[in-house]
């Protein structure tokens, strides 16, 4: 038997769960009202985000996720839609990374972040019984996972006030206090990266599933201000198992400010030598149509490996980008 | 010469706040939204020290100038050992400081990988397993499983180590250096 038939068999577990996982997922949101609906793989302006990369086909590129298809649809009048479907990025190889990967991402207008934390709770409590033996329980309890903010875990576990507006060598020394080796970092997100997996990513495992809310506005990519205080923007990240589960926003749909977000990632990149993609027009004429919106983009495969306690995420693929 | 983030690997040798640092695991880490990083865990070669690090991807390492011989250890003088390179038949004198308490399983005539630090001997590694002649032991009950299953037994460079008591002097035993402990007997008396 060769080695890839072998392995091909081995995976059978896995992948019987990950059927299951997908449509009990597929139900949920046909039973919540949600419209699936598919955006092309290949597209002639992909994300701008300063750190992701779209892999090029032929004179497009391939989608890093399928947000300004999906804005479009919400502006167009679609209220509760989802989109689960292969996604690309180059270059990102790793235990919870593969190039080619399954994102689940869902819009509901008129809704509150708060609301698209509750839709992701019950998700992942619903992925965890349709694997089988309702670890569910056992993994997290009955009670509501834990929601904290940037801010809190900054204090708690960095010791470091973060304010959100601070300069970048201003940043530079917050980290400096906390201990952090900084290397050659100097942009504002690489530091606040550094000081995050060297002092905070490690300890999130221990508050058990949890909603990290409130991100500083350098890092606010598509998401509104909060009303409260414009230096934090409404997004959160779930994290469980170790595993970087989702990240949500309260969509911004002021299309000059997105405008203006664009050019600086441009910028950014252009700074980093990276390749310039053209601005996505129709995204940007489609967000004053679009209500209060918030929106979620969940790592499937990611889901699957938390749902099977799954070490890395080769081995809940049929193929990872090598074994093809 | 300077190394780039993709080129770190098992082993890998590089120089950081001034110590040389070999790469014991490495990880692609990419928090969302972030720049990649290298979660690379590392020892410090002079002092065994291990730590980790995030290197965020496109950041440089400086090469460390270090390089591992394999030489043969001779004799011993008065505070130093000596040690011959088997290929160019060069001798380098190491003080017993830096030898340290691999002494306790070095025994004549062993090949050991010798680390050169900026072409200075910082330390040797002992190969994981040797087998040496037991020089002295009390002589063992056979059939005794009761109680004091072990008993010490010395070998050639004066260091003791616990063997079952029905291991005699003259007998050859294995015994794994990282530990400093009796594995088998592979040859009797």
């Amino acid at each position: 038997m060769s080695d890839d038939v072998q392995r091909l068999a081995l995976r059978r577990p896995a992948l019987e769960a990950r059927a299951r996982i997908r449509s009990a997922l597929r139900r949920w949101f046909d039973d919540q009202g949600f419209l699936e609906v598919e955006t092309p793989a290949r597209v002639r302006a992909p994300g701008q985000e300063v750190h992701l990369d779209a892999i090029p086909s032929g004179d497009r590129w391939l989608i890093t996720s399928p947000e300004y298809a999906m804005k479009r649809l919400v502006g167009a009048g679609y209220q509760r839609i989802v989109s689960m479907g292969k996604c690309w990025r180059a270059e990102e190889r790793g235990p919870h990374h593969e190039p080619e990967f399954t994102m689940i991402e869902w819009y509901r207008a008129h809704a509150p972040l708060a609301g698209i934390a509750d839709d992701c709770e019950a998700l992942v409590r619903l992925a965890i019984e349709a694997a089988g033996a309702g670890q569910g329980t056992v993994l997290f309890g009955n009670g509501p996972f834990a929601r904290v903010t940037v801010r809190d875990l900054w204090r708690d576990f960095a010791g470091v006030p973060l304010d959100g507006d601070e300069s970048a060598p201003a940043l530079a020394d917050k980290a400096r206090d906390a201990g952090v080796a900084l290397g050659t970092a100097t942009a504002w997100d690489d530091i606040f990266f550094q000081v995050w997996l060297d002092k905070i990513e490690p300890r999130l495992p221990a508050l058990g599933p949890v909603f990290v809310f409130d991100w500083p506005a350098p890092l606010g990519a598509l998401a509104r201000r909060h009303p409260a205080d414009p230096r934090l923007v409404e997004r959160f990240e779930l994290y469980a198992g170790g595993l970087e589960l989702a990240n949500a926003f309260g969509e911004l749909t002021d299309a000059a400010e997105q405008r203006s977000r664009f050019q600086a990632e441009t910028e950014a990149r252009r700074s980093r030598g990276k390749a310039i993609y053209p601005v996505d027009e129709a995204l940007l004429a489609a967000l004053p149509a679009m209500p209060t919106t918030a929106g979620v983009a969940l790592g499937f495969d990611r889901l699957v490996m938390l749902a099977l306690g799954a070490p890395e995420i080769r081995a809940v693929l049929a193929f990872a980008s090598d074994e093809i | 010469m300077a190394y780039d983030t993709s080129d770190i690997r098992k082993g890998l040798k590089f120089m950081m706040d001034g110590s040389p640092y070999t790469v014991i695991e490495f990880q692609f880490v990419k928090p969302g939204k972030g720049a990649a990083f290298t979660r690379t865990k590392m020892k410090n070669l002079l002092t065994g020290a291990v730590l980790e690090r995030n290197f965020r991807s496109g950041e440089r390492l400086e090469e460390a100038n270090v390089e591992i011989k394999t030489m043969q250890y001779l004799y011993r003088e008065a505070d130093s050992f000596v040690f011959m390179d088997t290929t160019s038949y060069d001798q380098v004198s190491i003080p017993e400081g830096t030898i340290g308490d691999s002494k306790d399983f070095m025994p004549e005539n062993i090949n050991v990988e010798v680390l050169f630090f900026e072409n200075r001997a910082v330390g040797v590694t002992l190969p994981n397993f040797i087998e040496q002649k037991i020089t002295e032991t009390e002589p063992g009950f056979r059939g005794d499983t009761s109680t004091n299953t072990t008993k010490p037994a010395k070998i050639s460079t004066g260091a003791s180590v616990q063997v079952p008591l029905f291991i005699n002097a003259g007998d050859v035993v294995k015994i794994d250096t990282r530990t400093g402990e009796y594995l088998e007997r592979v040859g009797r008396a």
